[in-house]
């Protein structure tokens, strides 16, 4: 089998005004079929498409903000979220949607996806990528 | 184990330059591209942020983009290079891995 490489998807855009945040989640699942080392990024607008509670319903557009809850399924379990960018945002991780996995390795104990991370980590984090994938 | 980050927006309508500059590393390099170029040219209200860019790594710019938009090679910030086709190849050959900046 192949080596496993680091796959981070950038997230940077809103989730319902363009195509991005839908496509990237497409992508996503399509690439957790190729059992790689998969973490998603979040920073900018991009922090809202975690919001919790949203509604498209009177908006008429799909809603596939739940479909974030589901990733850990995927073994995409690694949601690193910007805090500047919250902030700059008015936005607090109490904010977000809670996103947990379950971890085999610990009775199937739920734990949290989201890590909040600073601008200079992120930038470390994709400093560790083999590829960056931006939406 | 440095990044090449690509910048395609103008600074003076998205964030993406600004982004970009607040996550390099020492070595990266930034290279604009398409509109992005409309952030290499001096005198601009850009300028701050690629000079902040300058001071980690290099600082690229697209020559055909720039020539389409009717950016000379002197108007360009001081220390922003241009590069050819044949340039953004080798600078994604050069580097770890390639970031867009959107």
């Amino acid at each position: 089998m192949a080596q496993k490489k680091k796959f981070l998807y950038l997230n940077r855009k809103a989730p319902h005004g363009t195509i991005y945040a839908l496509e990237s989640l497409e992508v996503v699942l399509i690439g957790a079929a190729f059992e790689q080392d998969v973490s998603l990024a979040f920073l900018d607008d991009g922090v809202f498409q975690l919001m919790a509670g949203q509604d498209t319903t009177a908006a008429g557009m799909k809603n596939f903000s739940r479909t974030f809850k589901a990733l850990g399924d995927y073994d995409v379990r690694k949601f690193y979220v910007e805090r500047e960018s919250l902030a700059e945002r008015g936005l607090t991780v109490e904010d977000l949607m809670p996103i947990t996995y379950e971890d085999e390795n610990e009775d199937y104990a739920e734990k949290p996806s989201i890590h909040l991370v600073g601008r200079a980590e992120l930038a470390a984090i994709i400093a560790d990528q083999d590829v960056v994938l931006s939406f | 184990m440095s990044t090449l980050h690509t910048v395609n927006k103008s600074p003076f309508e998205r964030n993406a330059l600004t982004s970009c500059t607040g996550h390099l590393l020492a070595g990266d390099a930034v290279l604009m591209i398409e509109d992005g170029v409309l952030g290499a040219r001096t005198g601009s209200s850009a300028v701050a942020v690629v000079q902040a860019a300058l001071e980690s790594g290099s600082v690229y710019a697209l020559a055909p983009d720039c020539a389409a938009r009717g950016i000379k090679p002197d108007d360009l910030i001081e220390g922003v290079q241009l590069v050819d086709y044949a340039g953004f190849v080798d600078l994604v050959a050069q580097h770890q891995r390639t970031v867009a900046w959107l």
